[in-house]
């Protein structure tokens, strides 16, 4: 699948989609949509990252590990729900603010942390799925190859370099 | 914007107003502390050294709330609480009566223990893999299958506790592991579909999945709703949960393959949330309709005692042995909904309880056993008693437990069974309570016997073995337990009663769901 259309297309592709994962999020609230189905495009777009540059470039641009993203979201979802005992209210109901932010009343609520939660489990279980299945036909992709893997990485250089450190430690 | 342009609502006919009081928040703080610690601990992964030390902290914790949520029950009695505000039956309530805090507190106890054993038969690679993580989250569905008040939930937490399971069950990654796994994810799933397919029909039939809202509607239902049907489909899935007669063989065909921490929590506690659920549909839900069945559920209660006896002394292998002695008492506890007179239900929900601190206790044994004696087959395993008396002791305790010989926790279910099939006249019953605890008492002995007392077949080097505190303070712990409530068994004898009386008239539990009383 390592053709030169795929691994030109896939930077933009997975940008796109990724982008719209959020869009399909954020709207969940009164649309369809949420938090489920945004974490599938988000998880699809990396499948499509990983299927272009292979398995190392996706973990890479995640810079952390899929299982710790999804036990973040998990936390995240248990946090939002647990809120509410400061507030005297029934474990899980949905708490408001209404801060205004460059003038624009924006409404956030316990409601939208919760999907954000299930969207990184999503996202997280997942990619980790697909990254286990891709994993075997990655072997005769040489490192060298991986390693020119351009745009999404371009970004967090720094991160990247500090992985590279890690490496050692982790394989031991 | 748009709120203040509708009409005013009357917002105290769709949500709760009045604030909770804190204690309520026991309900749920058992399943949000197991999910927020197996969340922490998956954030956390590669540092492994940590998943020990949270894990047993969590678990302290979770005794400690499950202690209190018990207590609070039994004062003030069953607890509810609505998720995210809204009445039921349309917000899913979590609803504490005493049977399920008990079973909640039992299995705390049982995982902490394994939880402890852990930290000293788990390896790094176990630990790498997930295990405490996936301890947590099977935790979590467990607490929430003993503490929902929603039947729809209770699928979800069964769902949790599988998938955990599944996790667990394949640590290591061993042939011999897939296999297993393979068997009992398939039963598994049969049983899940089937539950999910009763739930459905349930929905259809009364509208409603909160449980108090069904115990409401199932005394006034229509004569021509087809509840025999949904009851025979409650009681064959969670039967197949169970491990009861003919739906048993998955459970000795898959429960020697994991580590031994999680045969025991299997064996402790998985089986026992089938029985929970059993008992909580059969007496509580749908008690005219368990009436219509009580006769098959009682053959396959006798049946599966008896196999899992005779199952158990034609064994050699250690785990699938005690495998057997868990069927054995799944079919006491059938038998106790067989009977389904509040006094057999309260035997069998002191059985359950009893059965959780001791299936777990002797899995564990088992392991410590291998340990020592290096084997896990009866027929190289020796001289224990030589090597650990300390260790012989505990195990001699455990065993009277498991057989329900007195002076330890197994009697006092077994005599309440007994009565309570006499009083109805089934003599059979009573006779195969008798005839499997005596096989069973046999199975255990011929273990003493061999692995114990014998001397070593083969003189293997003589190897130190030096007891490890994470291993002897479990074994013992849990032993103590089973031994005060042989010795003093009022309370528990109460509590289980308390417990019956509760599911046989569950009106204190529809009042704390609908405290304003539910108009059908």
């Amino acid at each position: 699948m390592n053709t030169l259309i795929l691994r030109t297309v896939a930077p933009a592709l997975t940008a796109l989609m990724l982008l719209f994962s959020v869009f399909v999020l954020l709207r969940g609230h009164n649309e369809p949509g949420g938090g489920f189905i945004g974490g599938l495009i988000a998880a699809s777009a990396l499948a499509i990252y990983g299927i272009a540059f292979g398995v190392g470039a996706v973990r890479r641009a995640l810079r952390f590990h899929p299982m710790a993203i999804a036990g973040a979201g998990l936390f995240l979802a248990t946090l939002s729900g647990l809120l509410s005992i400061l507030f005297g209210v029934p474990f899980m109901t949905g708490l408001w603010v209404y801060p205004r932010i460059l003038g624009l009343e924006v409404p956030l609520a316990t409601v939208i942390s919760f999907d954000l939660g299930v969207y990184l489990v999503v996202l997280g279980s997942i990619v980790s799925i697909a990254l286990a299945l891709e994993q075997d036909s990655e072997t005769e992709i040489p490192d060298a190859e991986v390693a020119q893997a351009p745009p999404l990485e371009q970004v967090p250089l720094r991160g990247k370099r500090r992985r590279r450190d890690r490496q050692p430690r982790e394989t031991r | 914007m748009a709120a203040s342009a509708s009409p005013a609502v009357d917002l105290s006919a769709a949500l709760v107003l009045t604030p909770p009081p804190l204690g309520d928040w026991l309900v749920v703080l058992p399943v949000v502390l197991m999910i927020g610690t197996g969340a922490l601990l998956m954030m956390v992964r590669k540092s492994v050294r940590l998943h020990g030390a949270i894990a047993i902290a969590a678990l302290v914790m979770l005794v400690v709330l499950d202690a209190a949520l018990l207590w609070r029950v039994s004062l003030h009695g069953p607890v509810t609480m609505v998720m995210g505000r809204w009445l039921p039956p349309y917000g899913i309530a979590f609803t504490a009566d005493l049977f399920g805090a008990a079973m909640a507190l039992a299995a705390a106890i049982a995982a902490l223990a394994a939880g402890l054993f852990s930290l000293a038969d788990i390896d790094a690679a176990g630990r790498r893999y997930g295990f405490y993580p996936f301890l947590m989250l099977l935790m979590a569905g467990v607490s929430g299958a003993f503490l929902t008040g929603d039947i729809f939930n209770l699928y979800v937490w069964f769902e949790v506790l599988l998938i955990s399971s599944f996790g667990l069950l394949i640590l290591g990654s061993e042939p011999r592991q897939i296999e297993g796994a393979l068997k009992y994810a398939l039963l598994n799933l049969i049983a899940t579909t089937l539950f999910l397919i009763a739930v459905g029909i349930l929905y259809a039939i009364f509208g409603t999945l909160n449980m108090a809202d069904i115990a409401t509607k199932a005394r006034l239902a229509p004569p021509d709703a087809p509840l025999t049907t949904l009851t025979a489909l409650f009681v064959l899935a969670f039967a197949m949960k169970a491990a009861a007669f003919p739906v048993n063989f998955w459970l000795p065909a898959s429960y020697h393959t994991p580590r031994i921490v999680v045969s025991a929590l299997f064996g402790g506690l998985l089986t026992k949330v089938g029985i929970y659920a059993l008992i909580r549909v059969t007496i509580m839900l749908l008690p005219v309709e368990r009436e219509a069945l009580s006769f098959v559920i009682a053959v396959s209660a006798a049946l599966t005692m008896l196999l899992g006896a005779l199952g158990a002394l034609a064994q050699m292998d250690t785990r699938r042995l005690i495998g057997y002695v868990v069927i054995a008492g799944i079919g006491n506890m059938m038998a106790g909904v067989a009977v389904g007179t509040p006094a057999a239900v309260g035997g069998a929900v002191l059985y359950a309880l009893h059965s959780v601190i001791t299936m777990t206790a002797l899995y564990l044994m088992a392991g410590e056993a291998a340990r020592i004696g290096g084997s896990w087959s009866l027929a190289s395993l020796g001289g224990l008693y030589r090597r650990s008396p300390g260790f012989a002791a505990i195990s001699f305790l455990l065993m009277l437990a498991a057989a329900g010989l007195p002076p330890l926790s197994g009697l006092w279910p077994k005599v309440a069974l007994l009565k309570a099939a006499l009083d109805i006249g089934a003599w059979w019953l009573a006779a195969a309570i008798l005839v499997s605890a005596f096989l069973l008492t046999l199975a255990l002995a011929r273990v003493f016997l061999l692995a114990y007392w014998r001397p070593q077949p083969t003189p293997a080097v003589e190897q130190p073995c030096p007891t490890d505190w994470r291993i002897t303070l479990p074994l013992a712990g849990l032993a103590v337990v089973t031994l005060v409530f042989g010795v003093f068994p009022e309370p528990v004898l109460r509590l289980s009663q308390a417990a019956a009386d509760s599911l046989a008239d569950p009106q204190a539990y529809i009042n704390s769901v609908f405290p304003g009383g539910r108009v059908p």
